[in-house]
């Protein structure tokens, strides 16, 4: 349950954003702290928790050998979980997955496979007969807004951090006994997403959880640095409130600079 | 193990230490105490249900809890939010597995049945005190002073077990709370706080100092501290 986002706060908190400022004492465009830890769990292949500020969100990858889709025979798979724990957020209930339980998966999904940093067609044991799978599992533990970008740090974390598992005489992966070879991941490529929320007039970064409900609308970016061009891989809008072209333009111009700071944070751990 | 009893000088009655206890912990032991808030028997021990502090009164035992979802009782005052309105009341979420309702009656004036939201909408703040729990929910009313439609201001959620420090003896650090910013705040025993000003930074000062008095729940002479603290930022 958590009772919801009331008119009074919603109000105060627009006042509060259009003078550029936050209940936490940021600033509209500041990411809070964001912390990398690896190998959480030893039962996958790599794994990475993040914490940005309160929230806090578990990555795992796991790879098994499959057949490949029809539509792809000479291609590895890419399959991306992620559950709403009720562990995580008074708002989240066990059951069928509600919309957000939806979004979250298929957004992180969305911006590690369409930035092609896995070279899927690298993870080919036999073409159309055995590929390799991997599975990126998204657990949040905390949810204290802005998930989606803090399990897109998590999965590539996790993805670089990831060992093949080697192959059986029998044809089955060897958990047991990983190599030492990495996924084969393009190493330039670092997708990470960023998401603008907007009240009122007002956008803002990384919002806390009484400021993501209180956000009328958002927009989520994936995207990566090719040299010293951005690229955007995947967006994904949501909310009934439009954003003018103004404020697309100074999105397109933010969604940059937040890109920069998010990968100087990253870049010592990842 | 029994409670420590320590006398205090200059008072007749033994002062009872409170202790921390975790759930599984046996409290004392002996058919001669009862079991009371946040504990339970367990053959002839009286064992901690709750993480909190244990606490002796005459052969009562009980245990003031720490942490852990707020759980509403008759007399509470609770700080909920309008989540839909019916023919003769308005449903109230009160941060609690089921809902609140306020009746119709409980308005201080005559409301037309067909315009219930011009009182209150959906969105709406209101505090109120819980008359009364049923199997069908909890009622709510505005009977008492205070009491009523939050207008304007913002409302932020502390844990509802730290809410008697925000108060404090005798409303003690509540009320330096208001004298030194300004605000007028309204407290939940749902955990729920609403401050209001016409300033914003005399909002936002008041919000942070109940943060800080919520997350130092150990800590002793916390209305002196506050105090230097509000001298030191002014």
């Amino acid at each position: 349950m958590g009772m919801g986002i009331s008119k009074n706060t919603q109000e105060a908190m627009k006042t509060l954003l259009e003078q550029g400022k936050r209940f936490d004492g940021r600033k509209c465009v500041d990411y809070r702290d964001i912390s990398v830890t690896y190998n959480v769990s030893n039962a996958a292949e790599g794994s990475a928790r993040v914490m940005m500020g309160k929230t806090e969100v578990i990555a795992g990858v796991k790879l098994t050998l499959d057949k490949p889709y029809p539509d792809s025979p000479d291609k590895g798979n890419l399959m991306v979980s992620g559950d709403l724990l009720p562990l995580a957020s008074p708002r989240y209930e066990v059951g069928p997955p509600k919309f957000d339980a939806i979004e979250l998966p298929r957004l992180v999904d969305r911006s590690i496979r369409e930035s092609h940093v896995i070279e899927l067609d690298k993870l080919v044991v036999k073409a159309g007969e055995k590929v390799w799978t991997v599975i990126i599992d998204i657990y949040p533990i905390n949810d204290d807004g802005n998930l989606v970008d803090a399990a897109v740090c998590a999965a590539i974390a996790a993805l670089r951090q990831a060992k093949m598992p080697g192959i059986t005489e029998a044809g089955f992966p060897d958990y047991k006994n990983r190599t030492k070879q990495g996924l084969p991941l393009a190493k330039e490529v670092i997708p990470l997403s960023v998401t603008i929320f907007k009240l009122g007039n007002a956008l803002f970064v990384d919002p806390t959880r009484e400021e993501a409900e209180a956000a009328e609308v958002k927009c989520n970016f994936g995207l990566t640095k090719q040299g010293k061009k951005y690229m955007v891989h995947s967006t994904q809008k949501t909310g009934a409130k439009p954003f003018t072209q103004k404020e697309l333009e100074t999105s397109a111009v933010l969604i940059g600079e937040k890109y920069d700071e998010l990968y100087d944070k990253l870049k010592k751990v990842l | 193990m029994a409670i420590k009893k320590i006398s205090v000088a200059g008072s007749e009655e033994p002062h009872k230490k409170r202790y921390v206890v975790v759930p599984g912990e046996t409290i004392v032991s002996g058919e001669d105490y009862l079991p009371s808030d946040g504990t339970r028997r367990q053959g002839v021990d009286i064992v901690a249900a709750r993480y909190g502090l244990a606490e002796e009164a005459g052969m009562v035992i009980r245990v003031i809890s720490l942490t852990g979802a707020f759980v509403p009782r008759r007399g509470n005052q609770v700080i909920g939010r309008v989540s839909n309105i019916t023919l003769n009341g308005w449903v109230i979420d009160i941060d609690w597995a089921s809902n609140g309702f306020l009746p119709i009656d409980e308005s201080p004036h005559f409301i037309n049945k067909n315009e219930m939201d011009q009182f209150l909408a959906i969105g709406d703040m209101i505090v109120a005190k819980i008359m009364g729990i049923t199997a069908r929910g909890i009622d709510l009313g505005f009977d008492g002073p205070g009491l009523g439609k939050l207008e304007g201001g913002f409302a932020f959620k502390v844990s509802s077990n730290r809410t008697p420090r925000v108060i404090g003896r005798e409303g003690s650090m509540i009320n330096l709370i208001k004298e030194n910013t300004k605000c007028d705040v309204a407290v939940g025993q749902n955990g729920w706080i609403w401050v209001y000003s016409e300033n914003m930074d005399d909002m936002l000062k008041a919000r942070k100092a109940v943060e800080m008095i919520t997350e130092k729940p150990f800590v002793e002479g916390l209305t002196e501290k506050m105090e230097q603290w509000f001298q030191e930022t002014k």
